[in-house]
């Protein structure tokens, strides 16, 4: 049976692929610091559950120094040039999509038959299904493409490594956030915060308690500029406590759709700088500079329309099914 | 109360601009050791309960790996990049004859949702799609209907082209399972003993994607209307002069 625990193997020789390379090369101008940094996360991939928790906290203390110590470089391994592109455009045209779709694809199959069928379920463990899936799909698309573009053995680690340079630490960001968020949990910040609101606003209906968690995730997203960062605060605070288990709310529609409530925000902040300054940058907009820049106006109706369908689709879904 | 200075941690140091993987870590051990003062409570005592919370983060960082099987599908991307990719994508995109602006952007606002939920979210983004093709391009089909543009109107066509890609990726991404948010969704409920799968969290953003391309799509057939009204006032204040 095909668990988690050979995605993880498969997912640590990958990036122990990328720091190797990283090491050798010259051209990139932080090698030493991209080698170890993948190294480190390999390490946690690889052997994670055998260096206990204080060792596993150390690993991420020496990831933290590493990824904050200034940027990671971005290797430049031997690449096709941009003719060539062309012409494997013209050549290979749609097909080239067909590998890329392969990935959701047998996700989504795997895991509809790891539940419906023995065979499925033979194969493919039951815990996190999807991302077991999720692994195997990318594994098959990447035999695929092999096959069929033939390109040079090393191309996959290698077209990986230039990808995940140019993540860089930003990789690690939803992991921390999530392992910051079960601190949260641990010293009960959640139940402050929801204290604290529940005094400010009464929750005495579902629909008051929806908007609340909606409503705050866009605003602390607008203040912190990333959504990620509000979820496990907000979700500790109201989404769990309230919405889930006090008025029984299903927890995968209330965290999904509070998710795109806290988009909405996104959508609304110059704190989020790559999706709201950096295009009115590049587009040379005379308000660039201005909080309120000209991108950020063009979203604010969007925004706001779509925080209020929010509200009412988490209203109208979340005690429903 | 005294845990509340980790949120405010996480927002100063956001608000600072320091790396946030600094900010994250710090704003755990503020928390973790705050959580621990009381009366009669020692340096030594503290010091344990930072050391605790190391532990307890390290753990959870640990459970929460999952996360990194998502990056598995960058070697397929970056192949189909190196064999073509985004030249491919970029040849549909110029295919299409859409007469007016924001007719454009809403075939844009149509492909780039779509293959967010795909997970090629790669394929779009401001400096790949958006300054080199969608804001030129619609820029070029509001001066065939209109002729020359004033700068008001250009830099409001060029707002709508990066709004129209932020918007798509939104909420399409969340479709795809293996994104970041469905991920950290997953991995936050796991941590307060709540299990549910990934598909299952995905197949629950597809309502709020429905409603998003009816709102910004009707937005947009809008614009063109918008983009008029800028040269009548443009033409209106000449006439004035």
């Amino acid at each position: 049976m095909i668990t988690l625990e050979h995605a993880y193997v498969a997912t640590g020789l990958m990036f122990a692929a990328f720091s190797i390379l990283s090491l050798r090369d010259p051209l990139n101008p932080t090698r030493f610091r991209s080698a170890l940094f993948w190294g480190l996360i390999a390490v946690s991939m690889l052997f994670g559950s055998w260096l206990g928790g204080l060792g596993n906290g150390l690993l991420v203390i020496a990831l933290v120094i590493i990824g904050a110590a200034g940027r990671l470089g971005v290797g430049r391994p031997a690449t096709t040039t941009p003719e060539q592109r062309q012409a494997g455009a013209d050549r290979w045209r749609n097909a080239l999509f067909v590998p890329a779709l392969m990935v959701p694809l047998v996700a989504v199959g795997g895991t509809l038959a790891a539940k419906h069928t023995a065979a499925g379920a033979w194969l493919i463990s039951p815990v996190q299904t999807t991302l077991v899936a999720l692994g195997l799909g990318c594994l098959i698309a990447l035999a695929a493409a092999m096959a069929w573009f033939r390109p040079p053995v090393m191309a996959p680690a290698q077209e990986g490594r230039r990808l995940m340079d140019s993540i860089g630490w930003a990789a690690l960001l939803p992991q921390m956030l999530a392992s910051l968020g079960a601190v949260f949990l641990a010293a009960d910040v959640g139940q402050v915060v929801g204290d604290l609101v529940t005094r400010v606003l009464p929750m005495s209906s579902a629909f008051l308690a929806v908007a609340a968690y909606c409503l705050g995730m866009a605003l602390f997203t607008v203040v912190m500029g990333n959504a990620f960062a509000a979820f496990p605060v907000m979700t500790a605070a109201i989404g769990l406590p309230i919405v889930v288990h006090r008025f029984g709310g299903d927890p995968a529609i209330v965290c999904a759709i509070g998710m795109l409530a806290g988009f909405c925000g996104t959508l609304m902040t110059p704190m989020a700088a790559n999706f709201n300054v950096v295009p009115a940058n590049l587009l040379e907009l005379p308000d660039r500079n201005a909080p309120l820049n000209g991108v950020i106006r063009a979203q604010m109706p969007t925004a706001l329309v779509m925080l209020a369908a929010n509200i009412l689709l988490m209203n109208a879904l979340a005690f429903r099914f | 109360m005294l845990v509340l200075l980790g949120i405010a941690v996480v927002v100063a140091g956001f608000v600072a601009r320091i790396n946030p993987l600094v900010v994250i870590l710090v704003a755990a051990v503020v928390t973790g050791v705050l959580a621990a003062v009381g009366p009669g409570v020692d340096a030594r005592a503290l010091t344990a309960a930072a050391i605790d919370t190391i532990r307890r983060f390290g753990e959870a960082f640990n459970d929460n790996r999952y996360f990194h099987i998502t990056w598995l599908v960058l070697p397929v991307i970056g192949l189909l990049e190196r064999a073509g990719l985004q030249e491919r994508a970029r040849d549909l995109v110029m295919q299409v004859r859409a007469a007016t602006a924001g007719r454009l952007m809403l075939v844009y606002l149509v492909v780039r949702q779509a293959t967010a939920a795909l997970g090629l979210t790669s394929l779009g983004g401001h400096p790949q799609m958006v300054r080199p093709l969608i804001a030129p391009m619609a820029e070029g089909a509001a001066e065939t209907e209109h002729g020359a543009l004033p700068d008001r109107a250009r830099f409001r066509i060029r707002s709508m082209a990066a709004a129209t890609d932020n918007v798509g990726l939104f909420f399409g991404e969340d479709i795809f399972i293996a994104i970041g948010s469905i991920v950290l969704i997953v991995g936050f409920l796991e941590q307060a003993g709540v299990r549910v799968e990934a598909l299952h969290v995905s197949l629950w953003a597809i309502p709020t994607a429905i409603v998003a391309f009816l709102v910004h799509g009707a937005r947009l057939m809008l614009f063109d209307r918008a983009v008029r009204r800028d040269m009548a006032k443009i033409e209106a204040e000449e006439l004035g002069r």
